[in-house]
C-alpha cells in the first residue's frame, strides 16, 4: 500500500442495472439507472443464458436509448477466453467498441491485454469475477490494465469496503441487491466439477441443461448431472438446484451444508456505502424480467437520491422495503458479508 | 510393454503442495519430517486456506524451509488464497519481500509485489485459462504456472505446448505444473463452513477444522459423497488421480506435478507417482493401491478429460 489515505468520497453514488433484454434496458433507464450491463448471446458473460442478452443490433438500440437519457451502458465482458479460440472475446470487445459502450466490465488479463493494446482509450471497470478482493490486489489491475472502476467480490465487510475505497484511486463498486454466491466469484469451480461447465469457463454455473426434475416416492428430487442436490417433500416450496444451495448429509445431519436460499439487500445500509465513498452500487439480476428490473431500479433510485440529499435524514421507506421482499420471491434477506452474521 | 529408462529430459518433477488442512503443529512437522525423506522434487509450504489457521507462524515455516532446503529439497512458500484483511495483506508483502524461497502467488494482491521481483510460481487459483493470459502473467517475472485446477490436458497443450513453450521475462520457458493428487480444491469463501457445520461463528470456531485431518466429508441426500468441507474451502470428496496419464502429461507439456498432502499413506502415494511417472512402474497397480489409501469419495480425473470434475475414466 504505497497511497496515501484518501478522505471518504460524499458523492452520490451511480446506481448501476441488469438489462438481459432490450426491454429490461429500457425499463431500467426510464426507472432511473445511471448506468445498465450488458452482455452479448455468448460465453463472453458470465450470465451466459438461453433467450437471454443482446445481439449486435440489440447493443445499438440500448445504446442509443440509455445516451438518450444520459445513461451510461457497460457491456460485461467477464470470463476467461477460452484457450481453443479466443476470437469471440476479442471480437465482443471490438463489438463494444464500435457500438458505443462506455465501458467494459472485464476478469481475464487476456481480454485487458488486447483493450491496452487495441483500444488504449476504452474504459475498463475489474469485474467481481477478477476476484480483487484488496488494494494491492486492484492496484496490480490498474498498473498494468489502466483499469478505472473495480467491482468488489460479496466477501467482504462494510469496514473491509472501506478501507479499499480509501486507499486506492479506482472507483469501487459494490453490490446492492440481488441473489448471493456465497463462494467468492471467480474462484469457484463446483459447477465444473459436477457439470463441466462453470461461471469462468462458460459463463454458467448449475447450468439448466444438467439438471433433471424427478417424482419419486420419497418426494420431488432435483439432480445436477445426476447428483441429488435437494429432495423436496409435496408441500415443501422448490427452488432451482444451484449445487451450493441444496441440502446435503454432514456428519449424520442433514441441512443446507454451504448456503441457504437468501438473497442480498443492502438498503438498511445505504448511508454508510455513501459514506465510505462507494462510486456505484450494482444491482444483480440480467436473468430476471424486465418488470422486476424496473420495480428494483425504482425502489434504488428514490432510496440513493434520498440517502444522498444534503442534510440527508435516510430512512428505508416501508413500502421499498415491500417491493424488495416481494421481488426477492420470498426468500430471506440479508446484508451478505457486510455485517458478517455469522462472523 | 518393455519397461524403459526414463531420460532426465522427460523426467516429470514432483511438488507436494501446501497443506490445505487444519493440522496440528506435531502433525504438520512429522509430515514434513517425512517430505524430506521422500523422493519429491519440490515442497510448498504455508498456510494458503484461513489466517485463523496458525499451527505454524511465518517464521516457523521459514525454519521448516530452511530445513527442507538442507535436504535437497526446492522449497516455495505460498501466499493466502483470499486476502480479506490488512493483516491478511501484511503477510502477504512479507511473504513477498524475503528472498531465500521462491513464492506462489496465491491472488493478484501477491501478483503486484512480486512483479518484476525475480521468479514466482503462479499458483493454482490465478485465473489463466489460454496463452494470453499466460503470456501477461509471464511477464511480470513468473518461471512456473500451476494450472488451474478445472483446465484440461487439451487445453494446457495450447496453452504452454512443449514445443513452443511461452517464455517468462529473461526468455525463460515457463513450467506447466499440474494438480495430480488431491481432493481437489474447488471454491473459496469468506464463510467458514466448519463453523457454520458446528453452529460457531467464524471468529469463535474453537479451530475445530483440527478434527478434520481430510475435511469434513458432505454428501448427497442419498449417501452420496459428494464435497468436503474444509474451513473457508470447499473440495472435492473424490481424489483426483492423473497417476495413469504420464504420456498423456508429457504430451500436454506438463513437466510437473502437484500432489496434493492426505493425512493417511501419502509417502506411499508419492513413491507410487514417482514409480510410476518416472521409472515406467504399472499405473494399473499403483492405481489399485491409491484406491485402498484415500478417503471416501474415490477417484477422479474428468477435468483433465474436459469432462465433469467428478467423473473417472480410464486412460
Amino acid at each position: 500500500m504505497t497511497q496515501e489515505s484518501r478522505a471518504p468520497g460524499r458523492r452520490k453514488p451511480e446506481l448501476v442495472c441488469p438489462a438481459g433484454s432490450l426491454r429490461a434496458l429500457q425499463l431500467a433507464v426510464d426507472a432511473g439507472a445511471d448506468a445498465v450491463y450488458l452482455g452479448l448471446k455468448d460465453a463472453t458473460n458470465a450470465r451466459n443464458f438461453a433467450g437471454l442478452n443482446f445481439d449486435a443490433a440489440q447493443v445499438r438500440d440500448g445504446v442509443a436509448c440509455a445516451h438518450a437519457r444520459g445513461a451510461s451502458v457497460l457491456m460485461a465482458l467477464n470470463t476467461f477466453a477460452d484457450a481453443r479460440d479466443a476470437s469471440p472475446w476479442y471480437r465482443a470487445i471490438d463489438t463494444a467498441v464500435s457500438l458505443g459502450a462506455d465501458a467494459l466490465i472485464v476478469a481475464d488479463t487476456a481480454v485487458m491485454a488486447y483493450c491496452r493494446d487495441q483500444h488504449p482509450q476504452l474504459r475498463l471497470h475489474l469485474s467481481v469475477q477478477a476476484s480483487a478482493t484488496s488494494v494491492d490486489a486492484i492496484e496490480f489491475y490498474r498498473d498494468r490494465y489502466r483499469i478505472q472502476r473495480a467491482v468488489l467480490p460479496r466477501v467482504l465487510t462494510l469496514s473491509q469496503v472501506g478501507h479499499v475505497a480509501r486507499h486506492t484511486e479506482v472507483d469501487i463498486e459494490v453490490f446492492g441487491f440481488g441473489s448471493l454466491c456465497v463462494m467468492v466469484e471467480g474462484r469457484c469451480a463446483l459447477s465444473s466439477y459436477v457439470t463441466g461447465q462453470s461461471p469462468n469457463t462458460a459463463g454458467v454455473c448449475s447450468p439448466p441443461s444438467a439438471v433433471r426434475w424427478q417424482d419419486t416416492p420419497a418426494g420431488v428430487e432435483a439432480r445436477l448431472n445426476g447428483v441429488l442436490i435437494d429432495r423436496y417433500a409435496p408441500n415443501e416450496p422448490r427452488g432451482y438446484p444451484t449445487l451450493c444451495k441444496g441440502r446435503f448429509d454432514v456428519a449424520g445431519r442433514r441441512d443446507y451444508a454451504l448456503e441457504e436460499p437468501t438473497s442480498l439487500n443492502t438498503l438498511a445500509i445505504l448511508p454508510e456505502l455513501i459514506e465510505l465513498g462507494v462510486s456505484a452500487i450494482k444491482i444483480e439480476g440480467r436473468q430476471r424480467s424486465p418488470a422486476y428490473v424496473e420495480q428494483v431500479t425504482r425502489v434504488w433510485r428514490a432510496a440513493i437520491d434520498q440517502a444522498s440529499a444534503h442534510d440527508a435524514r435516510f430512512s428505508v421507506q416501508p413500502a421499498w422495503q415491500a417491493t424488495l421482499a416481494r421481488l426477492a420471491e420470498g426468500q430471506q434477506q440479508t446484508l451478505g458479508a457486510y455485517n458478517r452474521p455469522w462472523r | 510393454m518393455t519397461p524403459h529408462q526414463v531420460t532426465a529430459a522427460e523426467r516429470i518433477a514432483l511438488t507436494i503442495g501446501p497443506v490445505l488442512y487444519h493440522w496440528p503443529r506435531q502433525t504438520l512437522l512429522e509430515f514434513y519430517a517425512g517430505i524430506a525423506e521422500s523422493p519429491a522434487d519440490t515442497v510448498v509450504l504455508g498456510e494458503t486456506v484461513c489466517a485463523r489457521r496458525i499451527e505454524l507462524k511465518l517464521n516457523d515455516w521459514l525454519g521448516l524451509a530452511r530445513d527442507l532446503a538442507a535436504e535437497g529439497k526446492e522449497v516455495v512458500l505460498a501466499t493466502q488464497t483470499l486476502i480479506e484483511s490488512a493483516a491478511d495483506l501484511r503477510l502477504v508483502q512479507r511473504i513477498a519481500e524475503q528472498h531465500d524461497f521462491m513464492v506462489e502467488a496465491g491472488d493478484a494482491s501477491a501478483l503486484q509485489h512480486l512483479a518484476g521481483a525475480g521468479p514466482f510460481v503462479l499458483g493454482p487459483h490465478i485465473n489463466i485459462y489460454s496463452r494470453p493470459a499466460l503470456v501477461e502473467h509471464a511477464a511480470l517475472g513468473a518461471s512456473r504456472w500451476v494450472a488451474p485446477v478445472e483446465l484440461s490436458l487439451d487445453a494446457l497443450a495450447l496453452i504452454n505446448p512443449p514445443g513452443d513453450p511461452v517464455r517468462g521475462a529473461t526468455g525463460q520457458p515457463i513450467a506447466t505444473e499440474l494438480f495430480a493428487f488431491g481432493r481437489a480444491p474447488l471454491a473459496f469463501s469468506a464463510r467458514c463452513f466448519t463453523a457454520r457445520h458446528h453452529r460457531l461463528s467464524k471468529d469463535e470456531c474453537e479451530f475445530r477444522c483440527l478434527q478434520d485431518a481430510d475435511g469434513l466429508l458432505l454428501s448427497s441426500t442419498e449417501h452420496q459423497p459428494f464435497l468436503v468441507i474444509n474451513g473457508t474451502q470447499t473440495q472435492s470428496a473424490a481424489t483426483q488421480c492423473l497417476i495413469g496419464e504420464g504420456a498423456a502429461l508429457r504430451a500436454a507439456g506438463v513437466s510437473r506435478l502437484r500432489l496434493s498432502p492426505a493425512a493417511t499413506g501419502f509417502d506411499a502415494v508419492i513413491r507410487h507417482f514417482d514409480s510410476v511417472i518416472n521409472h515406467a512402474a504399472s499405473a494399473a497397480d499403483a492405481l489399485h493401491a491409491i484406491e485402498a489409501l484415500v478417503p471416501s469419495g474415490g477417484l477422479s480425473n474428468g477435468f483433465a478429460h474436459r469432462r465433469p470434475g467428478l467423473e473417472w475414466s480410464d486412460a
